[in-house]
């Protein structure tokens, strides 16, 4: 009898290639602004955020979808969405 | 009270069945209620109530929703179990493919029913057929007792590590669901040691050894995926044997042959059918007998995977088929002929395959319409070139 095959993956980075042709616009920090509260790193969808060695979230622009979430989100208004057309 | 010993207690379809999935321990049942099939999920709501069962009913808002929790349960190791019908089984297709190609444990009940409109809640297979190509496993019982035994081997054979494809038992609304005949049932102790432990059921949501089930993949393993399902079916046959014959030595009831054979030894012309009918073309068969006339019965019991070998062996001698379908493909013919010509195709068999579409919406199928098929085609009042239509007696 042969192996069964089952349709289950690890999670990994990139198993589509890269996500970031999706998007039209992008987030961009403005660490004098943020607060370190993480929101944009828990509410990321992909996820395409990292959190630095200093409290700080970095976005992974090769898998930013560009969807906004983390500009809804962000209670400081540290977020902007800029746009890459 | 739980079976401590073997019993024959007088059932419906229904209950044998339900008797059988209490004695199989599942621990989940997400079922959503839908004529014939209701009173199977009703005596196991008792069983779990009256403390005989240690389960979990999940009382879902749809068919849709109740194999969707089946295959979260499943996925999660549990042993899971429901059951539908005709709308019910339409209403749940999309997740019975997703629970096949997870390769998902799952044991089911479908009581074949008619599909409307105009509203209709009798027997015939449009229903089951539905499933034909989706990688479950399928059986046809042809009475309770039957479908009592497949349900016990259906746990069994699931879950065998090297299968793991759901299995579907089918048998006749209201002629074997809630007909009441003798059924003899195993001890609890006996089912216990013939069926796997549950908790060796492999899940695929483990908190430990997260992943994902279902994912985007490439096309390429896509297509591995239904190679593999393929390969487990054609493999399972083995499996399905060994089974059977396990449980022909435990009970004395032979399901290892796969097909259930009646006087086909040295028969010339051979009826196929499935499920109830099966039974009046099995009486046809000892009237038509005790004319002189060479014919016997097949009923496929097991549909898919499909048994190549005994179904060849059968028709070895033999020089005319007839196929009883009680399910019709629009523009085709009879669902099941189309299995037997394929094979005759095949293997090159020099028979003759005739067509006969019978009982469609639970017209009475009775043993009088296989002798005037019979008597019909001897004649040459048909070719096999046709499909033909048999309603209560009369060509239509």
């Amino acid at each position: 009898m042969s192996k069964v095959l089952y349709p289950i993956s690890k999670p990994g980075p990139g198993a589509v290639g890269k996500t970031s042709t999706w998007r039209w616009q992008k987030p961009v920090i403005d660490l004098n602004k943020c607060t370190k509260c993480g929101l944009c790193w828990l509410y990321c969808p992909e996820p395409a955020f990292d959190i630095d060695a200093e409290g700080y979230p970095v976005v992974k622009y090769d898998w930013c979808k560009g969807c906004g979430i983390c500009y809804e989100e962000c209670p400081v208004d540290a977020i902007e969405m800029v746009s890459e057309e | 009270m739980s079976i401590t010993s073997r019993v024959k207690k007088v059932l419906t379809g229904n209950h044998a069945t339900a008797y059988a999935v209490m004695q199989a321990r599942v621990d989940v049942i997400p079922a959503y209620p839908i004529t014939p099939q209701t009173t199977i999920v009703e005596k196991l709501d008792e069983f779990i109530e009256n403390g005989l069962l240690d389960a979990s009913m999940i009382r879902v808002e749809s068919e849709h929703s109740a194999m969707a929790a089946a295959i979260g349960a499943s996925a999660a190791g549990a042993r899971t179990y429901t059951a539908t019908s005709s709308h019910g089984l339409l209403y749940m297709y999309e997740n019975l493919w997703w629970a096949a190609n997870a390769r998902l444990p799952i044991v089911a009940t479908f009581v074949t029913r008619a599909i409307g409109p105009p509203w209709n809640i009798w027997s015939d297979h449009q229903d089951i057929f539905t499933l034909r190509d989706t990688g479950w496993i399928l059986f046809m019982a042809k009475n309770a007792q039957e479908a009592y035994d497949l349900t016990i081997q259906a746990f069994k054979i699931a879950e065998n590590p090297n299968i793991r494809l759901p299995v579907g038992v089918g048998y006749d609304g209201f002629y074997t669901s809630h007909t009441s005949e003798p059924v003899e049932m195993l001890s609890q102790d006996e089912v216990d040691s013939f069926l796997p432990d549950k908790r060796a059921i492999k899940p695929l949501l483990d908190p430990e050894h997260p992943y994902t089930i279902g994912n985007l993949p490439d096309a390429s393993f896509n297509f591995l995926i239904r190679k593999n399902m393929w390969s487990s079916m054609e493999s399972s046959l083995d499996y399905i044997r060994k089974v059977g014959y396990e449980y022909y030595l435990l009970t004395g009831r032979n399901y290892g042959d796969l097909v259930d054979k009646y006087r086909t030894d040295d028969a010339e012309t051979i009826f196929v059918s499935i499920g109830a009918m099966a039974n009046e073309g099995i009486v046809a068969v000892d009237k038509l007998r005790a004319r002189g006339v060479k014919v016997g019965h097949m009923a496929l019991r097991l549909l898919r995977p499909f048994p190549t070998a005994e179904v060849l062996d059968v028709l070895d001698g033999a020089d005319r088929v007839i196929v009883f379908s009680r399910a019709l493909s629009m523009g085709k013919g009879g669902v099941l002929f189309t299995e037997l010509a394929d094979l005759a195709y095949r293997y090159h068999l020099d028979i003759d395959v005739y067509d006969v579409v019978v009982g469609l919406s639970g017209v009475e199928v009775v043993d009088n319409d296989f002798i005037k098929i019979f008597r019909d085609v001897s004649e040459g009042v048909f070719d096999n070139k046709e499909t033909i239509f048999l309603l209560g007696g009369k060509y239509v």
